[in-house]
């Protein structure tokens, strides 16, 4: 019906559109649709010998995705990306708070500062929180020189190579995807409605607790999105800062792809990402509707 | 006569060095209808919301019903404000608007119920609690924002500009909605308005304001008729002005000689002048005319006469507007105000003729010149 009005008019509309609209749909169906279709197809394969893959249309490697070993991985990555939402959502509000209420030409300057980690690259920004984090890191070596002029005995605390490694790394970099969208939120906020809210006899947690949490609540959902979806599929945090059995979901792929060679199975893995992902953000939606009305 | 309901004692504040309201008394009594009206950025937004608790004052105290509000943090004031922009909660319905208030304080969902019933009767919105604020026009979330705060019972409900975001037509049907809804309900209105007219029509008690001080506090009949100063005469109304210096003081009558015509005249004033006191003569243009009425009763003059020479003939209806240059160019001209019915106006003036204008003794006010 689109095309057919567009058609309606003269030739030269009917270029526009294909200028405009050509490019991203091929973009999209190249890079997007294309290879997740491969995937779809990879993972009702089967591997054959070392390198060839049939085309069967089997279910077995969602069977095998069913074995309580990745289930329970599956857990696991659920888990740290949960509770690294959680603590970013946490971190985030006072630290906007505190920037909707500073000065105009500084908070131009924090939220420079809030962004520039994304000039650095991912890799060196993680080696760079484990030389901070390590046994003889920055961290160890400062409380041990505290510890040291407090005439008290200090042993070096092991931070790296967990599960706790892993989420603070994880907040650490997701930490902007959350402050920015709320951020964004408060800013705009109508003054006057607290100030009403106040004059009607609430108390300032009141006007947070009744006005401002309801009303910015789409920017916070934004946000966990933000940061709970890569946080899910987060693979060289936990390849770095996590331990031996620090293994997320997506580092579990990544080895069937290498060194398993497996790649009907590392399909099948992605594609119970996706649609676990998928389902999360629908039962959250949900949920977030059923309580507005 | 009872104490009053409010009084605000030396009032000010500044903002970075600026004073946006400096040292205002003013005293408003239970049941008024209390305008505060000034030109926008005279700080009387910034003095209600000092009342409101939302402002904290540089220096002055605010006492409602005796009691000092300084320790009084906003959300425990006996006072409730209706927001320019009506400040209604767009996540909740008309209900929950108007509810808000009594629920934070407790009251049962029975007597709830009840009293948002009668609120939405009192601000004729019945049937509608169920709706969206996004659902509602602009003079319905007008009166939202009145019930939310009349619902509260206080003891002031405080206005800004309630009625500045209407169309012209709402706005008029609203002045008169607002001050039966205040009489009928008997709560204390104040009510911030840079309109001259709507505070003419509205209140009981007008405070005008200019530059975070006080000008005037009068009836609107007194400030119209009796303005105190320049500011207050421009501002409610129209006026002409002419400068003059006191020639002779008796009983009553002023003798004010203007310098600029050349020519003395004399009018009522209680104000104590002296001689050779600068002065400003106020006249409304309605209060001149073109005729001579000239009383033969004693010998004692009674009218004002200033001859001119016709400008400009407006036409407006019910009105035409005619303004009186003098030889004086530097001067300005009068402006004179008549009615249309008289069919000498319509026909007996041409501009450019030589007119004279006339008043009487008591139409103009002496205001000193400072």
């Amino acid at each position: 019906m689109l095309s057919d009005r567009f058609r309606a008019k003269n030739e030269n509309s009917r270029k526009v559109f294909l200028v405009t609209f050509l490019p991203p749909t091929i973009w999209l169906i190249l890079f997007l649709f294309a290879p997740v279709l491969i995937i779809v197809v990879y993972s009702f394969s089967q591997k054959v010998g070392l390198i060839n893959i049939e085309v069967n249309w089997v279910m077995d490697n969602y069977w095998r995705a069913a074995d309580p070993l990745y289930l329970k991985i599956f857990a696991k990555s659920f888990y740290i990306a949960g509770t690294t939402t959680f603590l970013c959502l946490v971190i985030s509000f006072p630290v906007v708070l505190a920037i909707t209420k500073i000065r105009q030409n500084w908070k131009l300057i924090i939220l420079v500062l809030l962004m520039l980690p994304f000039w650095i690259n991912l890799l060196i920004r993680t080696y760079a929180l484990i030389a901070v984090l390590r046994t003889r890191g920055f961290l160890n070596s400062g409380f041990e020189w505290i510890a040291a002029h407090l005439g008290l005995r200090f042993e070096p605390v092991q931070f790296l190579y967990n599960d706790t490694a892993i989420i603070i790394g994880l907040v650490y970099i997701h930490l902007p995807f959350m402050i920015l969208p709320i951020y964004a939120g408060l800013e705009g906020f109508d003054e006057t409605l607290k100030q009403a809210a106040e004059d009607l006899g609430s108390s300032s947690m009141q006007v947070y607790r009744h006005i401002v949490f309801p009303l910015i609540r789409p920017s916070v959902f934004a946000g966990c999105m933000l940061v709970f979806i890569p946080a899910l599929g987060s693979y060289l945090t936990p390849e770095l800062l996590g331990g031996t059995d620090g293994q997320l979901i997506a580092n579990v792929i990544e080895r069937q792809f290498k060194h398993a060679n497996d790649w009907p199975f590392g399909a099948a893995l992605s594609m119970v990402l996706i649609y676990v992902t998928c389902g999360v953000i629908a039962v959250w939606l949900l949920v977030a509707k059923r309580k507005k009305s | 006569m009872s104490a009053p309901l409010i009084s605000l004692q030396g009032l000010s504040k500044s903002f970075q060095g600026n004073d946006a309201v400096k040292f205002v008394d003013l005293t408003v009594d239970k049941g008024e209808f209390y305008g505060i009206l000034g030109p926008s950025g005279c700080g009387k937004t910034t003095l209600l919301k000092m009342i409101a608790g939302l402002e904290e004052p540089s220096a002055g105290r605010v006492i409602i019903d005796g009691l000092d509000m300084s320790p009084v943090p906003a959300n425990r004031r006996p006072v409730n404000t209706v927001f320019q922009s009506y400040a209604i909660f767009p996540h909740m319905s008309l209900e929950d608007n108007i509810s808000y208030g009594l629920k934070l304080k407790g009251i049962g969902s029975g007597e709830l119920k009840k009293r948002v019933l009668d609120m939405l009767d009192v601000v004729d919105l019945k049937g509608l609690e169920r709706r969206w604020p996004d659902q509602l026009s602009g003079g319905q979330l007008q009166r939202v924002a009145l019930a939310r705060a009349l619902i509260m019972q206080p003891k002031v409900v405080l206005l800004d500009e309630p009625l500045a975001a209407l169309d012209a037509k709402l706005r008029e049907t609203m002045k008169y909605e607002l001050v039966k809804i205040q009489k009928e309900i008997g709560i204390t209105f104040i009510m911030v308005t840079h309109d001259q007219q709507e505070a003419l029509s509205m209140m009981d008690k007008i405070a005008v304001m200019n530059e975070g001080r006080i000008q005037q506090v009068d009836q609107p009949n007194l400030l119209y008729e009796k303005p105190k100063n320049l500011f207050v005469a421009n501002f409610i109304g129209s006026a002409n002005c002419l400068m003059g210096r006191v020639a002779k003081v008796e009983k009553g009558r002023t003798h004010v000689m203007l310098a600029d015509l050349n020519q003395e005249i004399i009018a009522f004033s209680c104000e104590n002048f002296k001689v050779s006191d600068r002065v400003q003569v106020i006249i409304r243009p309605e209060k001149l005319t073109f005729q001579d009425i000239e009383l033969p009763s004693n010998h004692e003059k009674t009218i004002n006469r200033v001859s001119g020479k016709l400008l400009e003939i407006i036409y407006h209806g019910g009105v035409s507007t005619f303004r009186v240059g003098f030889k004086n160019k530097n001067l300005k001209p009068l402006i004179v105000s008549q009615l249309n019915d008289d069919q000498q106006t319509k026909d007996g003036y041409r501009i450019g003729s030589h007119v004279e204008v006339c008043w009487r003794l008591d139409a103009a006010t002496l205001v000193p010149v400072i």
